[in-house]
């Protein structure tokens, strides 16, 4: 063996860091890795979106049609059925820019959901920081909502409601929005690695969180349910959205956006640090 | 003399396995799974938990440059140790040391989508084995000749035979850079041209480059070739590290182990004396036939009262004890023969049909008398290992069934072309 007399290759190879495996050992340099492999995020990304329109007829258009028809429903139940105070808005506008920050959600939370049993594959046979198959997958509903959004904005501009300033704060909310996405999707993802029966869970959780998320109502004339709504993080996304796609026609309840930053940092660092507890043993129980 | 390329100490792989009992109504069962819900989520687990060692204080050390082969039977851990070294699962105990960049190819292909189109394909597949956008593109032509899809790049790669697919897959993960490669059995697939192509990629990678090379394989023709170093692994334990043409000899006389000293069994007046699986080619007993080789079955029984008429009954089982085919004397035209003292049986087995798998031979001998004499059962186990028919690429495995029942299979030849 020591006789392999030239090795060209010696130099690199004492040059570069050595890498140490051992049991229960946590990367150090586990977010640099991260970062290092974020155009595996952007492929994985790309991948979920070219397949999903590949053979689809309609092509993009159904990133549009569940919405709209999610949109019309909500505004009949709630609208006209319930009557819920619109405070001289469109209803159908309230139920659209709420339903545009929900979509969001639930795209991001089913995808981040399903992402890693659904790569089970990749996950057994090649190495990566695991947190970019989740992350990729909130990815991919940042671009259905950019196509959502580009088609809100002249609807919203068709009833005569210019959106106004507060459009520059929607950032701010979409960010919000996928913090709470990632922080509930690394939690179930990671647990349905181990318990498929989070599976099922999730979509009774994202069905559920529909009718406790003032999607289809507005909060500001709810008082005496605000602050109980207010501990559903998502309260705050939907009417922070709201606020600003309706040209700030709407309030935005401050205690409520506290609450809501707080429960998402909690949340986001509780499923990071889950997940992070749990990756290491992903391939062999997946 | 640099530091080891990888060096191994003490590594130890535990595996639990968790057992659960069957349930046939639905009260069982939701009974059951209530009890596993509150089970599961207190501690964790199901119910009976057992533990299991992939591998058992492995050491080593790999020198730069130097190409490793891996041999073992399945489950012996060569899967378990490459994960390891790839990162994909972690160790129970031990410690690794790696000196270079890892490139790892546990399956060729991992991550290739079906609905994307080859040049798609190829940064995907790029991406996930770890290389930059920048990196693909540099390498992208070199990539599409090696695997020699030129004219498919933008057809999906569902479209693809089987062998332009491996091609693909392969020419991407050849042309990572890394110090360090790891490669499991990606070689038993592919047509026997491309397979040289690859074999001589890992060979210029390992010697041109002074890559260090660790390779998994089923055949040992491979490993000869390739590696000057064989470690060869043994339920979980590193039996012996040793050049190639050792190691290699090591492992074929330990498969054959326990051979040779068949124990009689004896029933009412007749007993099997000896019972052996048989290559035709050297006429040696062993107990791993190839798939579609030629093999013989040779027993030897005694009898204590000569003259009895007697046939024989082999049964041979699969390893849950379904009866997968029989060889009975008389149906074999061979008729109640008032036997010796002694006397052997010879059943040939031409290009044994047998998936690969484990199976269980079972003697019995009949007279005519309705019970048998003797009743071997499970005399011998025999394993057929996977092997490619003629120029096919791929083999059967033991998920295809249990016996091939075909014969060649071709494309009738057109009447009119096109």
């Amino acid at each position: 063996m020591s006789e392999t007399a030239e090795q060209p290759s010696a130099a690199p190879i004492d040059a570069s860091p050595a890498l140490v495996i051992e049991a229960g050992r946590s990367e150090k340099n586990y977010w640099s890795d991260l970062w290092r492999y974020r155009e595996l995020m952007g492929f994985l990304a790309w991948r979920d979106i070219k397949v999903r329109y590949k053979q689809a007829a309609l092509g993009v258009a159904w990133a549009l049609f569940q919405p709209l028809i999610q949109t019309a429903l909500l505004t009949f139940v709630f609208g006209k059925l319930a009557k819920m105070p619109d405070g001289g808005l469109p209803y159908f506008l309230l139920v659209l820019s709420g339903n545009l920050a929900w979509q969001l959600f639930a795209g991001a939370f089913n995808g981040a959901s399903g992402s890693l049993v659904g790569n089970s594959h990749l996950i057994s046979k090649v190495y990566f920081p695991r947190m970019v198959v989740p992350l990729s997958a909130v990815a991919v509903s940042l671009v259905d909502f950019g196509v959502t959004f580009a088609l809100a904005v002249p609807i919203i501009a068709a009833f005569g409601l210019w959106p106004g300033w507060q459009l520059i704060l929607l950032p701010v909310f979409v960010g919000l929005t996928l913090l709470i996405a990632i922080g509930a999707g690394l939690w179930i993802t990671a647990l349905t690695v181990r318990f498929r029966d989070f599976r099922f869970i999730t979509p009774f959780l994202v069905q559920i969180g529909l009718f406790v998320t003032p999607v289809g109502f507005r909060t500001d004339n709810l008082p005496n349910w605000r602050d109980l709504l207010a501990l559903n993080p998502l309260s705050a996304a939907v009417d922070g959205m709201r606020w600003c796609l309706l040209g700030g026609r709407t309030e935005i309840y401050w205690p409520g956006m506290v609450t809501a930053v707080a429960v998402t940092l909690a949340l986001v660092v509780s499923g990071v640090w889950y997940f992070r507890k749990t990756e290491r043993q992903f391939a062999d129980i997946i | 003399m640099g530091l080891p390329a990888i060096e191994v100490s003490d590594l130890s792989k535990r595996y639990v396995i968790e057992h659960e009992s069957r349930h046939d109504t639905l009260r069982d069962t939701l009974h059951h799974t209530a009890r596993k819900l509150w089970r599961r989520f207190r501690w964790g687990t199901g119910f009976q938990r057992e533990e299991f060692w992939a591998l058992r204080d492995i050491n080593f050390a790999v020198q730069p440059g130097e190409v490793l082969g891996i041999i073992g039977r399945n489950g012996a851990g060569k899967s378990t140790l490459l994960k390891i070294l790839s990162r994909i699962t972690e160790p129970t105990t031990g410690k690794i040391t790696l000196r270079g960049r890892v490139a790892s190819l546990l399956e060729v292909g991992t991550g290739f989508h079906p609905d994307l189109t080859g040049r798609e394909n190829i940064y995907l597949n790029g991406a996930i084995l770890g290389m930059r956008r920048a990196e693909i593109r540099r390498k992208f032509d070199e990539i599409v000749a090696f695997a020699e899809v030129e004219k498919f790049l933008d057809t999906p790669v569902k479209r693809y035979s089987s062998g332009m697919y491996v091609r693909l897959a392969f020419a991407v993960a050849a042309h990572l850079e890394s110090e360090i490669l790891i490669v499991d059995e990606v070689l038993a697939v592919g047509d026997a041209q491309f397979q040289q192509k690859c074999l001589s990629k890992i060979q210029d990678v390992a010697s041109g480059n002074g890559r260090t090379v660790l390779l998994v394989s089923h055949n040992l023709a491979t490993i000869r070739q390739l590696c000057g170093t064989s470690a060869y692994l043994r339920e979980g334990r590193l039996k012996a590290i040793l050049p190639t043409t050792e190691g290699l000899a090591a492992y074929l006389e330990d498969n054959q182990a326990g051979l040779g000293s068949f124990h009689p069994i004896h029933g009412d007046g007749v007993s099997l004396l000896d019972l052996q699986l048989r290559d035709i080619r050297h006429g040696k007993p062993t107990q791993t036939a190839i798939f579609g080789a030629d093999y013989e079955l040779r027993f030897t029984l005694g009898q204590g009262h000569p003259g009895l008429r007697i046939t024989p009954w082999i049964r041979i089982c699969d390893s849950s004890g379904v009866l997968v085919s029989s060889i009975c004397g008389p149906e074999e035209g061979l008729d109640f023969q008032p036997a010796e003292r002694t006397t052997t049986f010879v059943v040939s087995l031409p290009h044994i049909g047998l998936m690969p798998g484990r199976y269980n031979l079972s003697v019995q001998v009949y007279s005519l008398a309705p019970r048998p004499h003797l009743d071997a059962a499970n005399a011998l186990s025999i394993e057929i290992v996977p092997s490619n028919i003629g120029q096919a690429i791929r083999a059967y495995r033991a998920a295809h069934g249990l016996v091939r029942v075909c014969g060649n299979v071709h494309i009738e030849a057109a009447s009119s072309a096109t």
